[in-house]
């Protein structure tokens, strides 16, 4: 079973990179994802996969073939946190697409490449450069 | 004992929670942050002291004894940490009671806070590989938040680039934990510095901690992965800027520091490339500074560069280069932390952070002009200031193992961060306001924030005339890295202490 596990790890991290390595910026997001899905696979084949039962340990019972229980916790833990980070990743992504017509990671860099705007320094304006933003919006319909 | 142990994390936390119930509450929830990193300031300092009387409060989560449970240890470098952490969170806390601009967003700024420095205390206090990697996602969703906050093209952009190369590097962490567990069958590092250390590990296991040092390296911004820093770090707000250049990168330099003295605590094969890549760190982020014209871009490559020193002492290996390392970080994050926060007033005043746009700072505030002239001088090394004795302790150290290039390069650093601080300097405080002396603006909005620069200077000088002692801190902390005893008492004896 684990080589199973290490092949469609191997297999999902190198799609992963592939698409990680893409200028497409929704590309880069999944490619994320899906690297996050193969490393999950592998923390969670890193406990071997001996055992056919739940570890569970009661009063009167102790399984006589547990599963390794390590893994399985922490890979849980990995899942929920790299959801919630995806989450937050796809948020950021909707929002320069959107607002902001950014969908290359060439753009991106171009953009924070730019000279500092003159602003009020406190001020954390939020619509500072809604100016601008239409000619974005331009190179992307063409 | 055990309730001070994990109360580095508890009082962030609450302060979060608290903040988060108060949310219509503008005024409370900023008391609230205040009095919330205040708290944690005293327990830093409280744990300082204990740890200066040599006492390591070592603590089993949860009932599960060691390796098997979670096992939280402070000795002097945690300490020391969770106190600078505090310390830093407070100036950030106090520079973000400005009132202008939207007024949820600086709220928002209040909350968030806390959840940063609750991962980042996590991640100092804890004995266990895994529960380090938690402790990086919580820091890293609290940053993520933090570096968006206010949104605007250009931050959002910014973001962007953070987002995923934080990520990726938080992936690699994972994965080595994944590994290093199935090759040695623990995640606690006293067990695992055991292994290593009795020369069992493994070949699978000391790739796996080379993979972890690679995601450490990204997050530490060293050379050659230092790309995502000054491509992010000036696009979010200043107290913002300032937190992620005082904290984040340090974590990133903690974590190599605890790992690398845990597992090879003799000069080996890792310490020669190690070398390399501070020295590399050094050089590279200097010259990019110098082709800088942005006062929190040239401070962005600066922070690379320092990171290099730290590299630097750590790579040497011997107890005196530990010792300087640990100074340099103590040292680093207050004067870093500062110049940011210098910076952004610089910008408030003179309406732009351009250098080309900046200037007259000298004839209408020289006040600032002299506190930022105590973090520049003391980020390139003048005596008698807190930078001139790390960098000493670091020039000996390699020379006394015979780096004599080593020192060449932390001395040429040296020279060049003063060539970068100077253009600052003339830029931003000598040189005439281009638009003439009325456009500088002087106002009493950012009294909080005079606040806290000038504690962070008084800091600086302090570190620099009273350096004997906290010199002695740090020796006895790389001490206590060299021999790590209450590490490995936690795995031999269980329920210790």
């Amino acid at each position: 079973m684990e080589w199973l596990a290490a092949l469609t790890a191997g297999g999902l991290a190198g799609i992963g990179m592939w698409l990680l390595l893409d200028r497409n910026l929704i590309r880069v997001v999944l490619g994320v994802a899906i690297l996050g899905n193969a490393i999950n696979l592998g923390v969670l084949a890193s406990g071997r996969f001996a055992g056919s039962e739940a570890a569970f340990v009661t009063a009167t019972t102790v399984p006589a073939d547990p599963a390794n229980a390590l893994p399985q916790a922490l890979v849980l833990t990995a899942i929920v946190i790299g959801f919630g980070l995806f989450a937050f990743a796809l948020a950021v992504l909707k929002s320069v697409r959107e607002s902001h017509g950014v969908t290359t990671t060439d753009r991106v860099t171009e953009i924070t490449e730019e000279p500092a705007p003159d602003i009020e320094e406190v001020g954390l304006q939020i619509h500072q450069d809604d100016a601008d933003h239409h000619h974005d919006a331009e190179e992307v319909r063409q | 004992m055990k309730a001070l142990a994990v109360a580095p994390v508890f009082i962030p936390l609450i302060t979060l929670l608290i903040g988060i119930m108060l949310r219509p509450y503008h005024q409370q929830v900023k008391v609230v942050s205040l009095v919330g990193a205040a708290l944690l300031t005293l327990v830093g300092i409280r744990l300082v002291a204990l740890a200066n009387a040599d006492v390591v409060l070592a603590v089993q989560l949860g009932g599960w004894e060691a390796p098997y449970g979670i096992t939280v240890i402070i000795d002097r470098l945690s300490a020391a940490m969770v106190a600078i952490t505090g310390i830093i969170g407070l100036a950030a806390a106090l520079y973000g009671l400005v009132r202008e601009g939207n007024p949820d967003v600086l709220r928002n700024f209040h909350i968030f806070l806390h959840g940063l420095l609750a991962g980042v205390c996590g991640a100092f206090i804890t004995g266990d590989v895994f529960n380090l990697y938690v402790w990086f996602e919580v820091l890293l969703i609290g940053s993520f938040a933090l570096i968006a906050l206010g949104g605007g093209r250009r931050r959002l952009s910014g973001t962007m680039t953070y987002v995923v190369l934080n990520l990726l590097a938080t992936l690699v962490f994972l994965l080595s934990a994944g590994l290093i567990y199935s090759s040695t069958g623990t995640l606690n590092m006293g067990e695992l510095g055991l292994i290593f250390r009795a020369g069992e590990a493994p070949p699978a296991a000391t790739l796996a901690v080379v993979m972890m040092l690679v995601s450490f390296a990204i997050k530490a911004a060293l050379f050659p992965v230092f790309g995502w820093l000054p491509a992010s770090y000036h696009v979010a707000w200043t107290p913002v800027s300032a937190l992620f250049a005082g904290l984040l990168t340090k974590v990133g330099v903690y974590a190599m520091i605890r790992i690398v003295t845990l597992v090879w605590p003799e000069y080996g094969q890792a310490h020669e490339v190690l070398l390399w890549v501070a020295c590399a760190t050094m050089l590279v982020g200097v010259l990019g500074a110098a082709a800088q014209n942005e006062v929190r871009r040239i401070l962005s490559f600066h922070i690379v560069s320092q990171v290099g020193y730290m590299i630097l002492g750590l790579a040497l290996a011997s107890p005196l280069a530990i010792a300087g390392a640990v100074f340099y970080l103590i040292h680093h994050i207050v004067v870093k932390a500062n110049l940011f926060f210098i910076g952004g007033i610089a910008a408030r005043m003179t309406g732009s952070e351009r250098l080309a746009a900046m200037g007259g700072l000298y004839a209408k505030a020289p006040w600032l002009a002299i506190l930022f002239a105590i973090p520049a001088l003391s980020l390139a090394g003048i005596p008698p200031l807190s930078g001139f004795w790390a960098k000493f302790v670091l020039v000996k150290a390699s020379l006394a193992d015979g780096f004599w290039w080593a020192a060449g390069v932390a001395l040429l650093t040296g020279i060049f961060t003063l060539l970068s601080m100077s253009k600052i300097w003339n830029e931003t405080f000598l040189k005439a306001h281009p638009q003439g002396e009325k456009a500088i603006r002087i106002d009493d909005e950012m009294r909080w924030g005079w606040w806290a620069i000038s504690g962070l200077a008084a800091m600086t000088v302090l570190i620099g005339i009273g350096a004997g002692p906290v010199m002695e801190y740090a020796i006895a902390a790389a001490g206590q890295l060299a021999d790590p005893v209450v590490y490995f008492q936690a795995i031999t004896h269980p329920g210790g202490r």
